[in-house]
């Protein structure tokens, strides 16, 4: 294998840093944990808000998918508890007005239109407003926020969280048209903007409308997001005392949650696949389970059952899973007799789908045969070279972290756009690269591993839960937690940096390692590398680190795969060939952008 | 700051006929400077006594002053330990021995220990052919004093004081030969290919063996004039070839070229295979070793490798004719035969 060039390939300590690497906007993860060890909430604040920008919001509701990349689940079993961790951060900031950037009084003459309120738009408008621009949000909703308010139920996402942190956008002086649905594009293009933002999201919930009785029952059938929301907004406040949710996902969890405290007692979560196939993330199943909804799997919908237009039940056919060569699924009825589920209200949580109605054929904006808008996967540019998408509008639905990264993405080609530069050129991401050494055996990071387990966030008591739609389940964890939580982390990002010509080849290094990752070897191709050193490197997502040839011939290779970051090699080299060095990766913004 | 070292080990580590890994022969953490050949040694310990499957509760070291006696810390961490007076390992482990020949025996001394204060104890342990393996970390230095030329330090050689030492030096190998050894070889704490085959072997061996083991003071002697650094040593070491350790029941898989493979089998019937890279060395033959190793001094080269090795020799349990079971094992009756055996004895000597 070639030597490993460190320097120019910027990705390569990036990916050492699962987490951040596996983060959508790469959110640098190990920094903002060593800052809530060290007590200093503001400023891990502040890094995550930089990068994800609802970091109260998404240290509750995030996805996370950091931490199936965490590389403590690979070295025991449970990852770190990240998100959680971003919300202790969120909850002991002190107050950070101070912090936020400046917003010129003197706009710089650019005219936005971001068509809805949720989080792609807001990102856009906080990467814009500190470059002057004038940004218009409009939102069919009365109050900002998108999904995030109307889907996400407030025992998971308290109000106050996402008033203050939608506020800190929204108070750099956009200027709102809430309780406005845009209908036309056309119009809107027309109002003289300089470019117009797409971050209407993935509005349409998935309908059974074929199945029999979906017409006559429809008083007691409901759409999940849209029922979602109309309780958000309090439109709704009841819901009769057997409810079947159907769907496996995570707005079907939020749906049979939200309906156990709406009067809902007999609450079922009924799904087509297996229950280890779900959309759901585990932990959000495991949360409906705790509050006593069964999760009933291998069920297919009937039909609706009712009487002369009063739903009485559900009839599913049972079905089992079987794969064919191809690992492809399919559901084969098992042939039993069909099963009726009695129930006063059906929730339809299928999933959802982007729609466009509202923007005009004939204005230039190419769509695909699956009706999404055709665009620059790096850019977020349509064919329309005005017109950017964002979040969900842009390839689905996907999570409100995704759409924080492309709004970024977008805001960066909009002020490329804006100042009549080309926008597929954009600047790389910004890097670095810093000693912590500080001396014999010390380092300026923590480099103890402990061995704690990961904490469980606790809960409210569940009575209480069930009462009180707004009262959130978790309570977070307090500061002794959170600090050793945060000791679970392996500092990822502080890299072990090999110098070849400081090497003396006295294997202390390779002695000391407690996870055999270190190797001095006869050089190789790499599948023949990965083969010959001291534990086979099978995990091929993770790079192998190769030196220059040494003085004996032989290479220096490093599996990345589970180095635990502790330092010893640094420590029990005599000659500082290994150094622990911090790598910081950061995304370019749009405020970087203009400054070229 | 941390100087510890973490729990979690690979999860993929392969573990041995007894089920453990080689954490389970790890030791603390060694305090010995960052670098240092000694611990390089202890790896290969563990890494030794793990591919063998010795069960560590079986496995007895002893040790007498200096860095090298330290290492024992930090290999083996759940067998038994004697960290003794300076020197003074050779009769320690002989009285060990005497007492419980079930015990694998490892020795662990250096430069200093074993060349100058313990001299008078080694020679004795290497005659009476003492079943143990003697692992002499051999860095040419008194590193723990700050560095004085040690006698096992060569003539010329300039430590990091910047004189050369005045005095010829004591090859430990040869004289080892001279004095019966049956077991002799010389190892590079930089060469684990070769080191920890050789430790294999001399465990299995039923009787003294020495393996001399160049290793690096990194702090007091590892200068560019030294003979005892890593670079000098890496470019004048010269191997007597290539050893494999089979264990009795692996079959033998490799190839070989007749005439400059030899093989041994021990004892226990596990076998020994040296692919020579010099046909003239004869493993049987103490003279032909000693030649060996002078060839290779006059080029101004060091000989690493087996050197020596005789399998069918007798030791010092077989020599005095000891009983078989260890002195834990024998009643109280056995041990202490009472007033009448001990005048029966007197009286045959008047």
């Amino acid at each position: 294998m070639k030597p490993t060039d460190i320097i120019k390939d910027k990705e390569y300590f990036h990916r050492v840093v699962d987490c951040q690497f596996a983060c959508p906007a790469h959110t640098p993860v190990p920094e903002y944990i060593r800052l809530i060890a060290q007590q200093r909430y503001t400023e891990a604040y502040m890094i995550n808000w930089e990068s994800n920008v609802f970091p109260g919001v998404l240290g509750r509701t995030c996805d996370r998918p950091c931490e199936p990349a965490c590389r403590r689940g690979r070295v025991e079993e449970e990852p770190v508890a990240i998100c959680r961790l971003k919300r202790v951060a969120a909850d002991h900031k002190d107050e950070i007005s101070a912090h936020l950037p400046v917003i010129p009084t003197t706009k710089n003459g650019r005219k936005i239109a971001l068509v809805g309120a949720g989080p792609a738009s807001l990102t856009v408008a906080r990467d814009l407003a500190p470059l002057g621009y004038e940004l218009h949000v409009y939102d069919e909703q009365k109050k900002g926020g998108g999904f995030m308010r109307s889907q996400i139920p407030s025992f998971r996402l308290p109000e106050s969280v996402l008033d203050e942190e939608v506020g800190y956008i929204l108070d750099m002086g956009l200027v709102t048209h809430f309780n406005n649905y845009v209908d036309s594009l056309q119009d809107l293009l027309s109002q003289q903007y300089d470019a117009v933002f797409v971050g209407s999201g993935a509005p349409r919930g998935r309908d059974l409308a074929n199945l029999p009785g979906r017409q006559e029952a429809d008083d007691s059938i409901h759409i999940g997001i849209d029922w979602l929301a109309s309780v958000a907004f309090e439109h709704i406040e009841t819901i009769g005392k057997r409810v079947v949710v159907l769907g496996g996902g995570n707005t079907a969890m939020d749906c049979c949650r939200t309906a156990r405290r709406l009067g809902g007692e007999d609450v079922k979560v009924i799904v087509r696949s297996p229950y280890e196939e779900m959309k759901a993330s585990p932990w959000e199943k495991e949360d409906a389970t705790h509050e006593g909804i069964p999760i009933i799997e291998n069920h297919v919908p009937l039909e609706f059952v009712h009487e002369g237009g009063k739903l009485v039940g559900m009839r599913f056919e049972k079905v089992q899973a079987v794969y064919d060569d191809h690992g492809k699924r399919s559901l084969v009825p098992t042939g039993e007799e069909p099963v009726l589920y009695p129930c006063d209200a059906v929730l339809v949580a299928i999933g959802q789908e982007n729609a466009f109605p509202w923007i005009e054929n004939d204005i230039g904006i190419e769509f695909d045969d699956w009706g999404m808008p055709v665009l620059n996967p790096q850019t977020y540019q349509s064919s329309l070279s005005n017109v950017f998408f964002g979040g969900d509008a842009a390839f689905g639905p996907k999570n409100i972290i995704t759409a924080v990264a492309q709004g970024h993405q977008a805001a960066i080609s909009i002020d490329l756009f804006c100042n009549g530069q080309k926008v597929e050129e954009r600047l790389p991401p910004s890097t670095n690269l810093v000693s912590q050494k500080m001396g014999i055996h010390e380092w300026s990071y923590d480099n103890g591993i402990t061995t704690d387990d990961r904490k469980i966030v606790p809960l409210v008591e569940l009575t209480s839960a069930l009462q009180n739609r707004s009262l959130e389940v978790e309570l977070g964890f307090d500061v002794q937690t959170a600090f050793v939580e945060a000791q679970r982390c392996l500092n990822c990002d502080v890299q072990t940096v090999f110098t070849d010509d400081k090497c003396i080849e006295c294997d202390a290094c390779v002695d000391i390692c407690p996870m055999d990752c270190i190797n001095f070897i006869e050089n190789a191709e790499e599948e023949e590398l990965r083969q010959n050193i001291r534990v086979k490197a099978v995990n091929v997502e993770q790079a192998l680190y190769v030196s220059g040839e040494l003085k004996t011939g032989k290479v220096m290779v490093k599996d990345e795969d589970v180095c635990l970051h502790c330092g010893l090699c640094a420590e029990r080299c005599p000659t500082a060939a290994w150094d622990m060095q911090q790598f910081y990766y950061q995304v370019t913004k749009a405020a970087s952008a203009c400054k070229k | 700051m941390t100087y510890m070292r973490p729990e979690f080990r690979h999860p993929d580590l392969p573990v041995n006929d007894l089920g453990y890994t080689r954490k389970d022969y790890e030791g603390a953490i060694s305090t010995l400077c960052a670098g240092c050949g000694h611990d390089s040694i202890s790896a290969a310990v563990i890494q030794a006594c793990f591919e063998l499957a010795i069960e560590p509760h079986k496995v007895a070291k002893i040790s007498g002053i200096g860095c090298s006696s330290k290492t024992p810390t930090y290999f083996l961490g759940k067998s038994h330990g004697f960290n003794s007076v300076h020197g003074r390992m050779p009769s320690v482990a002989t009285g060990a021995n005497l007492a419980n020949r079930d015990l694998t025996y490892i020795g662990v001394s250096g430069d200093g220990d074993t060349a100058s204060i313990g001299m008078g104890q080694f020679t004795h342990a290497v005659r009476r052919n003492l079943n143990m393996l003697y692992l002499v970390e051999n860095n040419g230095c008194y590193g723990l004093t700050k560095g004085q030329d040690s006698a096992t330090s060569d003539i010329g050689s300039i430590g990091k004081k910047g004189t050369p030492n005045l005095f010829e030096p004591i090859d430990l190998c040869t004289l080892a030969l001279e004095l019966g050894a049956t077991f002799v070889a010389r190892s590079f704490s930089g060469d684990k290919d070769q080191l920890v085959p050789l430790i294999k072997a001399a465990i299995s061996h039923c009787g003294f063996a020495l393996i001399d083991v160049m290793s690096p003071c990194v702090t007091f002697n590892n200068n560019p004039n030294s003979t005892k650094g890593y670079e000098f040593v890496r470019d004048h070491i010269a191997a007597t070839g290539k050893t494999d350790f089979i264990p009795v029941r692996k079959e033998i898989m490799a190839e070989y070229n007749p005439g400059f493979t030899q093989e041994v089998t021990l004892h226990d019937g596990s076998v020994i295979h040296l692919y020579k890279n010099d046909s003239d060395l004869d493993l049987h033959d103490r003279l032909s070793a000693i030649q060996a190793i002078h060839r290779c001094k006059e080029k101004n080269e060091i000989l690493t490798g087996l050197l020596y090795l005789d399998p069918d020799c007798e030791d010092l349990h077989q020599i005095l004719g000891t009983v078989e079971k260890p002195l834990r094992d024998q009643d109280e009756e056995v041990l202490c035969p009472g007033s009448k055996a001990l005048e029966a004895i007197n009286e045959s000597l008047r």
